[in-house]
């Protein structure tokens, strides 16, 4: 294999092993703080129960999250060290910047979430969690302005030095505010509130399923429904101001998102395959697509026959994982939708079918969270910053294949036993329910239960 | 643009700072690693890690961080050290992940195998880093085969030279102390009596490491010795190191223990000070052919990035350390037995 396809393997699978974890935390951030503001203003115990439970469930994947996420800090340097000299100047900024104002905060004030129960009073714990969701949130924020800007770069001028090309920022705030970044950041982080609380939602409805801390299960299922809700709706507001960004600013991966082979009004295909062309087949309806980014049927849309060969993604993978990305929010939007009924009826409670189904779908949004990014990424191909640096010109030239192998070799190994040990240890962690809450007389625990119920 | 000071060295000492801050807080809880399976029972590695839960994972920021502005103010710095060292900073991440898994999930399981094999993975992977970063920081300061594009031209044997390798063993031995004398303030009874012991021979250690690489740097790095014939009053920084690495026994017997860590902290930045001092203003030395090293010049980023830059650090940094500060203060005190979670 060549060095670039190794690199970008290895890339994609270190990257896509954590994108498990930041939705989950960015989203678990926003429901704890929800969940420990109720608990200020009712003082309930079992509410209480759950808070602490999640705040568990929470430090287990952000440990991960954080382990997995150095990795591609290095990364940007050791595999891709002609693309660090190139953007250096912008992109690494951005990344300080997320050091800086997101990673400090989450994992200072993740000391006194986890730690810090009777250490500190209530409200300042209170705040602590606040500090935890907005550090998260705030993580989000610079990393997608560094990705945005690697889609549609603004705020700088190319300068050629001794060694090579470089670009130089001129404008920080039309850099940090390029054409991408709001589209994508607000896509980015409701899909993280929809991935933590279709998490909160499926362990609630299994839990009512096994008529097991069913109080608990049905607070959490309340609040898990209501992010779930919201999350979703702005999926699909999100999603949709996403594609007018894309069709606007980036025409070839808009065209092979669509299989879009021709220039004229665009199709909408449901479900189907492209061909060699790049042409979509399958259920097509003609026009729609031109109706929803222009209302306008005849609009005509760029097709792949105004790209040149050279600078054209791979059509069908980027076709078939934007649509399965669709077809998961599609999904997602039904349940919910079913769901909020049930709930607002008082039948979901009872509803086996409906809670089996809610269980279940914890994976969808997590399926759409991978599509969604290798849509982006694929689609952006051959070039790592779109119409600046081509991807087969930014690997490291120092670093030769049979490395990147090594150490592909290496992370598939590791993350195999990673995710397995942290599947194996969060069934675990639900199945065995939220702990009692530690009465003040208590006595010191046995190991055993230090070791099975407090840890 | 004209500054009244140099921004470029400002980011020097900027990077500087963070790598300290990483050395002398991550430095602990690596240290606590290192030693780790010095403790046989299993309540008093509880201990020992319990000692460390809250802060280290706020610790590792600082090198995140470090990271971060490396790449933004050096991105030729980060991108020739990074791919050069290539192997080595891989065996790095795979043993900050394999920590990060073992501190998770050791207490997570009673058997007694799954514990022993998380507890050895922590002890291995502390020493590893401790030992990698090591490695990294010496080769910086003695030189690695550099081409006029500032591109790495060694193999990875060329990284394991004898200086670089004092210097990673003395990184070992400094955190193994640092973190020691950590330990003796946030523990008591015979656990205690059990580390004092500890933050003696670790002294000891590192004491020796101290002057081997003393020697070493006169013999394969003579541009430190240089650097204070230029410039004499540079003389204070090595008396300072020298004074607070000799200060840390005298206040260990004394039983003053908060003074020790701040002795062992002074000296780890004095440490990295003098490296800093002997190589500024390049930043990683080029050997055999010096004109091809990365220096302060011709590898930072724009007036505009170190700028921006600067206003990050000026609007976030205060808010970093008052609040971490505030963090450590929440959770001064010895580890409560009783209320172990890892």
């Amino acid at each position: 294999m060549s060095t670039e396809v190794l690199a970008r393997t290895q890339f994609a699978l270190t990257c896509a092993f954590h994108y498990l974890f930041p939705p989950l935390s960015i989203g678990l951030g926003l429901i704890l703080v929800i969940m420990e503001g109720i608990w200020l203003k009712t003082r309930n115990d079992d509410v209480k129960k759950m808070n602490r439970f999640w705040v568990h469930i929470f430090s287990l994947i952000f440990g991960l999250g954080v382990a997995t996420g150095i990795v591609l800090e290095f990364e940007f340097g050791t595999n891709w060290a002609t693309y660090a000299r190139y953007v250096g100047d912008i992109f690494g900024s951005a990344l300080a910047a997320e050091g800086v104002f997101a990673f400090f905060l989450e994992s200072g004030f993740l000391a006194l979430l986890v730690f810090g129960w009777d250490k500190v009073s209530p409200k300042v714990h209170f705040f602590s969690t606040c500090m935890v969701a907005l550090g998260s949130t705030f993580s989000a924020v610079w990393i997608v302005i560094a990705n945005s800007w690697m889609q549609t770069p603004a705020g700088y001028k190319i300068i050629e030095t001794a060694h090579g090309p470089r670009a130089k920022i001129i404008d920080f705030w039309a850099m940090v505010f390029n054409p991408s970044t709001l589209q994508r950041l607000s896509h980015v982080v409701s899909a993280a509130w929809c991935s933590a609380s279709f998490l909160v939602v499926s362990v609630s409805a299994y839990y009512l399923l096994k008529r097991r801390h069913q109080e608990m299960a049905r607070l959490s299922m309340r609040i898990g429904m209501s992010v779930a809700i919201a999350g979703t709706l702005l999926q699909f507001v999100t999603g949709h101001e996403s594609i007018l960004e894309v069709a606007k600013n980036q025409p070839a991966k808009m065209a092979s998102m669509e299989g879009h082979a021709k220039t004229g009004p665009l199709g909408l295909t449901l479900m189907g395959y492209v061909d060699k062309e790049g042409a979509a087949h399958g259920l097509t309806v003609p026009r729609v697509g031109s109706l929803l980014l222009a209302w306008d049927p005849t609009k005509p849309v760029m097709g792949l026959d105004q790209i040149p060969v050279k600078e054209r993604p791979m059509v069908q993978p980027v076709f078939q994982l934007y649509h399965l990305m669709v077809a998961c929010g599609v999904a997602m939007a039904t349940i919910i939708f079913v769901a909020t009924i049930k709930w607002r009826r008082g039948t979901l409670w009872e509803s086996n079918w409906c809670l089996r189904a809610l269980v279940a779908a914890v994976v969808l949004p997590q399926i759409a969270n991978q599509a969604g990014w290798f849509t982006a990424e694929m689609g952006r191909q051959p070039w790592i910053v779109y119409h600046m640096l081509r991807t087969s010109e930014a690997l490291s030239k120092t670093v030769k294949a049979n490395l990147i192998f090594t150490s592909l070799v290496l992370f598939t190994l590791l993350y195999l036993l990673l995710g397995f040990l942290f599947f194996y240890l969060l069934n675990k962690r639900i199945k065995a329910g939220p702990a009692e809450l530690p009465s003040p007389s208590d006595e010191v625990p046995t190991l055993r239960e230090q070791g099975l119920v407090i840890a | 643009m004209n500054y009244p000071f140099d921004l470029r060295t400002l980011w020097f000492l900027l990077a500087g700072v963070l790598l300290t801050g990483y050395a002398i807080l991550d430095g602990f809880d690596l240290g606590v690693g290192i030693l780790l399976l010095g403790a046989k029972k299993d309540l008093d590695r509880r201990v020992l890690l319990n000692a460390i839960g809250p802060v280290w994972d706020g610790n590792e920021v600082w090198l995140v961080v470090g990271g971060g502005a490396l790449f933004a103010a050096f991105p030729d710095v980060y991108a020739t050290v990074f791919s050069g060292f290539y192997l080595p900073f891989m065996l790095l991440l795979v043993a900050l992940i394999f920590r990060a898994a073992a501190i998770e999930f050791r207490s997570k399981e009673t058997s007694h195998r799954w514990r022993q094999t998380w507890d050895v993975s922590f002890a291995v992977a502390s020493v590893a880093i401790a030992l990698l970063a090591g490695v990294a920081l010496g080769n910086m300061v003695v030189g690695i085969p550099l081409d006029a594009d500032f591109e790495y031209r060694g193999g990875f044997f060329n990284l394991l030279n004898p200086y670089a390798l004092i210097v990673g063993l003395t990184t070992v031995s400094v955190f193994a102390m640092h973190g020691a004398i950590y330990l003796v303030l946030k523990t008591e009874g015979e656990v205690q009596a059990m580390v004092k012991g500890w933050a003696r021979s670790t002294t000891i250690a590192f004491g020796l490491c101290y002057g081997l690489l003393t020697m070493a740097t006169f013999v394969f790095a003579p541009h430190m010795a240089a650097r204070i014939r230029e410039t004499p009053w540079l003389i204070l920084l090595p008396m300072l190191s020298l004074i607070s690495i000799a200060n840390v026994p005298r206040e260990i017997s004394a039983g003053r223990e908060a003074r020790a860590f701040i002795s062992s902290s002074v000296g780890i930045a004095t440490l990295l000070a003098l490296f800093g001092m002997g190589t500024y203003p390049r930043i990683v030395i080029s050997s055999p052919n010096p004109a091809n090293s990365l220096t302060i010049y011709n590898a930072a980023a724009s007036d505009v990035t170190l700028t921006t830059m600067t206003s990050i650090a000026l609007l976030g940094m205060p808010f970093v350390l008052a609040y971490t500060i505030a963090i450590y203060q929440i959770f001064r005190g010895k580890v409560d037995v009783s209320k172990l979670h890892y």
